[in-house]
């Protein structure tokens, strides 16, 4: 079978060779992207801005953002039909295409967030080698440690206060150099899109501004969800552990943070619907000769899930819930996966949306979600790879959290 | 210590120095040494005569069995496409299997494997057209490609190396034309490529071969005797798609409005 087809239904006339070649790994790619640059901008609001508010989310989001880092590539590599030679993008790269930027761009940015965390916790790294190494009877587990901070270390060991005030001026240079990375990871992620002259629904300078915008949305979004989850689990735990904070604490800091972040969250959400709609209007008002057809995708075969999932549930729900004062804990749980859908949905409808209609522009393509793999293609780009995808950060986050504790004083 | 007048009488002597090798360098540049030796290059291209298809398919299965493209596959590197516009002013279009087989039905096929019937009495106007890679002086397909697999020859032909596609799909989406696919055996991006194999020996592609109606022609634009070209020059033809600023290379007589 042809690649494509065991997921592509066809109607009317497309020509023969067209399939829906981007399936839904390209839509995580742009989700999970996004979900890295939003994490990061919103610690960095605390670290560059110094929206004192933030505190108790900024470090949170910043291990998160470093979590999902790798998780970035993966769609790509599960998609690529020659994954062995997914390094050539890196080695070889074509710079007249927007994909070469991947490398360089995606570099830059691990190792600003990577520097950046260490400045942040240099200080528990050396603490925990210390107390390590005064131990006399090392258990092999406590041995791996004692070597594993010691590398962290990286033989500096001077935790004076000048020492960690020049971390903290560290930490801030990084983060600012850091939000125009992030934007411009994300953006060009847009632009891939925007690019393609071939095909009308993608073909606008607006998408990587539109993409920025959401990205944020959903990292901040992701931010305070995880957030909420872990402070829970926390809370179960206090009532066990005595060292933890008292279950009263946490339940204030969490609402104050939540409350704190969510007013963010709704600043970048009106900035992205209002770009978004902007562009469907531009459309419909110049009305050019692909308008035809992107009417009919998106107001009748598109219609629920631009419409109804997308703008409806993804974005004017969690505006109400959002904006009606008392923000609770519930609500905001609810409204934040919303977002998250939304922001989702919005991908899918501009990766698979792009795809559902024929260059021909004579007949329509429709992709079935491949869920119950019976090959491996069927597996890496169906269902089964996307939740791949979509946990591997959350594992990763909780190997990460076991080396840079998120909720550890250090400073 | 070097004074500033010493120092400039030394660069300019190394300068020189070094302008002396660059300048026979020079003489090795395999371009030119390439034009130098047939003077002056192809540039192919391709004429389709839209008013001799009669639809037969001979193209596309020839086509196939010269470029190793699986035959049962449902990719093709060119295809046939059939118009009907009936009184209403509507158009039909179909191309099953890429007319590897002709067109065997009469109704035009619309998906789900469902056909459409269209009297005889409706039709107003109906005719086929052969689609392939335009191989396009700007090529959308070769400017996307992040590893550069896909390049174009100086002869003006868009390949793909196997060796080196990683597999994107991006000038898959990147053509405007949708005439790439990926290989069902290599899994990389392919496309037809003019028979390269063939026409850099000196033959004809497989499908001008195949062709008994003379419908499908292959020229060097770069050479005014050649007939296909004397035929571009001075006669009416028309490209596909002209507004994506591509500059394709095939040209075709006869074109009509309704084909995409
Ligand atoms: S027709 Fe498509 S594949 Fe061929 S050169 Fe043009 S853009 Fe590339
Ligand atoms: S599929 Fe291959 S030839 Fe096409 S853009 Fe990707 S790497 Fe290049």
């Amino acid at each position: 079978m042809v690649h494509g087809e065991a997921w592509t239904l066809k109607e009317f006339f497309t020509y023969p060779n067209e399939y829906i070649y981007w399936t839904i790994q390209i839509v995580m790619y742009p989700f999970m992207t996004g979900l890295v640059a939003g994490a990061f901008v919103l610690s960095s609001l605390y670290h560059v801005f110094g929206v004192k508010q933030l505190k108790g989310i900024a470090r949170f989001s910043l291990v998160f953002s470093f979590a999902l880092l790798p998780v970035a590539m993966l769609p790509l590599m599960l998609h690529l039909q020659q994954p062995l030679r997914g390094i050539e993008v890196m080695l070889t790269p074509h710079f007249t295409s927007a994909i070469a930027a991947f490398g360089i761009v995606f570099t830059t940015y691990g190792m600003i967030v990577a520097s950046e965390l260490w400045f942040v916790y240099r200080k528990h790294f050396v603490e925990t080698a210390l107390s390590l190494k005064e131990k006399e009877r090392r258990t092999p587990g406590e041995q791996f440690a004692y070597l594993l901070f010691s590398a962290l270390t990286m033989g500096a060991y001077d935790v004076s206060h000048e020492a960690l005030e020049a971390d903290e001026r560290a930490v801030k240079k990084l983060a600012a150099a850091g939000i125009p990375v992030a934007c411009f990871l994300h953006g060009y992620a847009g632009f891939i899109f925007g690019s393609v002259k071939a095909n009308a629904l993608w073909m606008t300078p607006l998408m990587p501004v539109i993409f920025i915008c959401s990205a944020v949305v959903s990292g901040i979004a992701l931010c305070i969800l995880t957030y909420i989850i872990t402070m829970e689990i926390r809370k179960a735990l206090a009532a066990r552990r005595p060292e933890l904070p008292s279950k009263e604490e946490l339940k204030s800091a969490e609402s104050q943070v939540v409350v704190m972040t969510s007013r963010y969250l709704l600043m970048f959400m009106v900035a992205a619907i209002t770009l978004e709609l902007l562009d469907l209007v531009f459309r419909g008002y110049t009305a050019v000769k692909s308008w035809d057809i992107l009417r009919s995708v998106i107001y009748e075969r598109d219609f629920v899930n631009i419409f109804v999932v997308q703008y409806g549930l993804g974005n004017l729900v969690p505006l109400v819930l959002f904006l009606v004062p008392g923000l609770t804990i519930r609500r905001a749980i609810l409204g934040t996966a919303l977002v998250l859908l939304g922001v989702f949905m919005m991908r899918w409808n501009v990766v698979i949306g792009g795809q559902a209609f024929s260059s021909s522009f004579s007949g329509f393509m429709h992709y079935t979600l491949p869920v119950w793999p019976d090959s491996i293609e069927t597996f890496k780009e169906g269902l089964g790879g996307a939740l791949l995808v979509a946990v591997v950060p959350f594992f990763l986050f909780w190997i990460l959290n076991k080396v840079m504790p998120v909720f550890k004083e250090t400073h | 210590m070097m004074n500033r007048r010493s120092f400039c009488k030394k660069t300019l002597l190394v300068a020189g120095g070094l302008a002396l090798p660059l300048s026979a360098l020079e003489l090795f540049d395999p371009k030119r040494l390439l034009a130098e030796k047939d003077e002056k290059g192809a540039r192919w291209v391709f004429l389709v005569d839209t008013r001799k298809c009669v639809g037969c398919g001979f193209c596309v299965k020839g086509c196939k069995v010269e470029n190793e493209i699986p035959y049962d596959a449902n990719v093709t590197r060119t295809w046939v496409e059939r118009y009907l516009v009936t009184s209403d002013g509507k158009t039909h279009i179909d191309s099953p299997k890429g007319a590897r087989d002709g067109f065997p039905e009469k109704g035009i096929e619309i998906g789900h494997g469902k056909l459409e019937e269209v009297r005889d009495e409706d039709i107003e106007k109906a005719f086929f057209v052969p689609k392939l890679c335009n191989q396009c002086d700007n090529p959308p397909c070769v400017q996307v490609c992040p590893v550069g697999a896909t390049y174009q020859t100086e002869d003006g032909v868009v390949l793909v190396d196997r060796k080196w596609c990683i597999g994107c799909g991006y000038c898959i989406m990147g053509c405007p034309y949708g005439v790439r696919f990926f290989h069902p055996v290599h899994h990389v991006a392919d496309k037809c490529n003019f028979c390269y194999h063939r026409i850099s020996k000196g033959m004809q592609t497989a499908c001008v071969d195949s062709c008994a109606f003379g419908a499908r022609r292959i020229g060097n634009l770069r050479d005014p005797e050649d007939p296909v070209t004397k035929v571009i020059m001075t006669e009416r033809v028309n490209v596909l798609k002209e507004e994506y600023g591509t500059k394709p290379q095939v040209f075709y007589l006869g074109l009509s409005k309704e084909v995409k």
